[in-house]
């Protein structure tokens, strides 16, 4: 088995025609929100009744996704596959990127974005959300030094061990925090629930690998590296395995809801009589994000089934995150439970939404700031091994 | 007058503690820490203000107290080019319902809460959101980031998030583009000895279908009230103990 | 780094050449008593002190011995356009607007709360219990209430 080599990615004209494009996309999101904070949120399809919008789904999706890209690190060091170490450097880094193009979304669609320093320095301990901003900040912390830690020389095999430990250990307990920004929300049927936490971990599994063998290979393309067959079939499996547990949690989740009546009118919605929202569940997440991915790498492993799997597995995600979030907030509230409601203004009616330009360029730019920043990381870290072809691995 | 250059800068920046400076005489300051028997006016932690809304009283045609409300306060009519109903923010606002089984058809207006137990406050990342110790539950909008968490925790839809700007306010209640508000239960006229405009109205109206007062004394008419008909809190299942209460819903 | 370091530098310098040449900014003149602590105190101190009663005023409902509150420094210090009417924010010669310009400083206060001053002074001053919309008049009108209820169903 040879030694891995750690290069930079050279700046080819592919390499730059890709970043330029990605510039682009941050341009408009830029341009997207001087224009929301210039008008306010009433351009977006934002509004009283759905508070929470593309933006969000975006952000969200960004956030799980990241601690679910560190897991690749985790694989080789906590759980000592040595397969995955060559790829342990650039998992580190992604994650760090992900986790600040989701950050920014969150943060540029804040009414007052301005007053970003005010979160920063006061916290109430009773917030969820206060925490997260606490576990965010800890990850690219934690995410740097195990980054560091990898690319020092002659430190010991106990040293990135525990890097790898605490780095894993803090991503479960960050994600457990994105999920629990659901979980513990009483006031609506569709969330308050436990189930929350561990969905988001399994689905930050699934995501964050997608996302990771999605990146990997475009900018081994870039570069002209090679990516082996048998190591992109391996991340197929593993990622057909995330996917079913994404399935499984979802399945166990509503499963639950159906069981109270309490919850039925909200799980009616969601599985039957929601439209948009019905569609997105049951057609782009469970079937295309779920059970064909799984099918795909089951049935016919190979390099373009792991492709096409990660890719149906983002978009899975997306939706159900879109599901979740949306749709969460589409049904309405009980406040009058054994009341029809005759009259009064959005009351017990489901809320409609209408993303705008506003709110899409600003949740693709988060996405293309988290990849131009990977890829400029790949450019000045030696992160990326110079290849993963399968002559490095015989089993 | 005042001197305030004569107090510490420490005093001053000392906001978290109650501070409360009386002045005896021109040039004379009494200052006191911690207590609040020295100035009457505060908010008093032995009072919690609360509403009981009679909704046999409340006429389904009458919308006297939102009215009055906007009037108080200044919302309803941000407008703009993009502005819709949704958009629109909402302090206070009328339902009529229909019993399901029954079909008793009644009316009431809905407002925030104040609950004792707030989720909005719980969820603040900045604790903007917050409660005053006699219980009215407000936005402290110097440090709300529009975040919008807490209208996701708000079991009865009673906050709103300004959409666009707000030129020349009303000096009753500050509000602005990029923070969210609700009900105030007229904090301003509270703390002055006056009634919420909704209860004034309400009252004016003829159908004095809502009831204001201090529910920690036993002797006010509202928890007179509270003692001697059956009433409910919406979302009594969440436990949150609200300061408004119902009867006949 | 350098850059940022000579564009500091530069600013630094343009302070007192400012001062020097003159172009300080004209305070709008102000009605009513001077400040007893001095206008150079005010001038420096004015963020704290309102910051500090903004506090005192919504998170504990201090009402009564607030000395820094915007409307009352619209007291004495609104400006007037040619017909007399106060000028807003949206106008380079409000009061605030003046040396907040001037030293590129926006102030956070008008996105919520008005510049000019208002005819609304009701809430201003303590009710007295004659007032109408008195807790002391409302509560005496429930007593009287009560008590006509408790006479009819006798």
């Amino acid at each position: 088995m040879e030694r891995t080599i750690y290069r930079t990615i050279k700046a080819t004209p592919a390499a730059w025609g890709v970043a330029v494009l990605l510039a682009a996309f941050i341009a408009a999101a830029g341009l997207s929100v001087l224009t929301i904070e210039h008008h306010g949120h009433i351009i977006t399809g934002m509004n009283n009744q759905i508070v929470w919008g593309l933006p969000h789904v975006f952000a969200i999706f960004l956030i799980v996704a990241a601690s679910g890209v560190l897991n690749v690190a985790s694989i080789s060091s906590v759980f000592g596959k040595k397969a995955y170490k060559p790829m342990a450097r650039f998992s580190a880094l992604l994650a760090i990127t992900v986790l600040l193009g989701g950050l920014a979304i969150l943060v540029l669609d804040l009414g007052r974005p301005d007053r970003l320093i005010v979160a920063m320095t006061k916290y109430n301990f009773t917030s969820i959300f206060a925490w997260n901003m606490i576990l965010y900040n800890g990850f690219f912390a934690i995410a740097g030094i195990y980054l560091a830690v990898q690319m020092t020389q002659g430190l010991s095999h106990r040293v990135h061990k525990a890097a790898g430990v605490a780095a894993f250990a803090w991503r479960l307990i960050l994600t457990t925090g994105t999920g629990s920004i659901f979980g513990w929300l009483v006031a609506r049927p569709a969330y308050d629930a436990a189930i929350m936490a561990p969905l988001f971990i399994a689905m930050s599994f699934a995501l964050g690998l997608a996302l990771f063998i999605l990146v990997t290979l475009l900018l081994f393309r870039l570069d002209g590296r090679i990516f082996g067959d048998k190591l992109m079939k391996r991340l197929g499996s593993l990622l057909g395995v995330f996917a079913a547990a994404v399935l499984y949690f979802t399945a166990v989740q509503h499963l639950t809801a159906l069981y109270a009546e309490e919850h039925a009118g909200v799980e009616r919605f969601i599985l039957r009589d929601g439209g948009i929202y019905t569609t997105l569940f049951w057609l782009v997440q469970v079937v295309l994000g779920g059970l064909v991915p799984m099918a795909l790498v089951f049935l016919r492993p190979s390099r373009g089934s792991t492709i096409l799997a990660s890719f149906l597995v983002i978009l899975g995600g997306l939706a159900q995150i879109y599901v979740i979030v949306i749709g969460g907030q589409a049904y309405p509230l009980q406040i009058f439970p054994g009341y029809e409601v005759l009259e009064g203004f959005n009351e017990g009616v489901i809320n409609s939404y209408a993303p705008t330009i506003y709110e899409l360029a600003l949740g693709l730019g988060g996405v293309a700031l988290a990849l131009l920043a990977a890829g400029l990381g790949a450019k000045i870290l030696r992160v990326l091994p110079t290849n993963l072809s399968d002559a490095n691995y015989p089993d | 007058m005042t001197n305030r250059a004569e107090m510490t800068r420490r005093d001053i920046l000392k906001s978290g503690a109650a501070v409360a400076t009386l002045t005896l005489a021109p040039g004379v300051t009494l200052m006191t820490f911690g207590g609040s028997e020295a100035n009457a006016a505060k908010a008093d932690a032995g009072k919690r203000w609360g509403l009981l809304i009679d909704a046999n009283k409340c006429d389904a045609n009458c919308s006297d107290c939102v009215t009055a409300c906007k009037t108080e306060n200044g919302w309803g009519n941000d407008g703009g080019e993009h502005s819709s109903p949704e958009t629109e923010s909402a302090w206070i606002r009328k339902v009529t319902l229909r019993d399901k089984n029954t079909g008793r058809q009644v009316s009431a207006p809905v407002m925030c809460q104040h609950c004792e137990s707030p989720p909005c406050v719980d969820v603040c990342p900045t604790g903007a959101s917050m409660q005053r110790v006699d219980g009215i539950v407000l936005v402290d909008k110097h440090i709300c980031i529009g975040c919008r968490y807490c209208m996701m925790a708000c079991p009865f839809k009673a906050r709103s998030f300004v959409h666009s700007d707000v030129p020349e306010q009303s000096v009753n209640a500050p509000r602005g583009k990029g923070v969210v508000e609700s009900c105030t239960l007229c904090v301003h006229r509270v703390d002055k000895g006056r009634i919420p405009a909704c209860v004034e109205a309400c009252e004016a109206s003829g159908n004095s279908a809502i009831l204001f007062g201090d529910l920690k004394d036993p002797d006010s008419p509202i928890s007179k009230a509270l003692k001697q008909y059956p009433s409910i809190a919406l979302r009594a299942d969440l436990e949150l103990n609200p300061g408004v209460r119902y009867q006949n819903l | 780094m350098r850059l940022i370091l000579a564009i500091m530098v530069l600013l630094g310098l343009s302070l007192p050449l400012h001062a020097q040449s003159g172009a300080l900014p004209e305070v709008p003149k102000a009605t009513g008593e001077p400040h007893p602590e001095g206008n150079e105190y005010w001038r420096k101190n004015h963020m704290v002190l309102l910051r500090h009663d903004r506090d005192l005023t919504l998170r504990e409902g201090e009402r009564e011995e607030i000395q820094a509150s915007l409307q009352s420094c619209f007291d004495c210090h609104t400006v007037r356009d040619e017909a007399g009417e106060p000028v807003t924010v949206s106008d380079e010669r409000h009061f605030c607007r003046v040396c907040h310009d001037f030293a590129a400083v926006k102030p956070d206060c008008f996105t919520c709360h008005r510049s000019t001053p208002s005819d609304n002074v009701a809430n201003r001053l303590m009710a007295k219990p004659e007032e109408p919309n008195s807790i002391a008049a409302y509560l005496e009108r429930l007593k009287a209430l009560e008590a006509s209820e408790a006479e009819a169903s006798q």
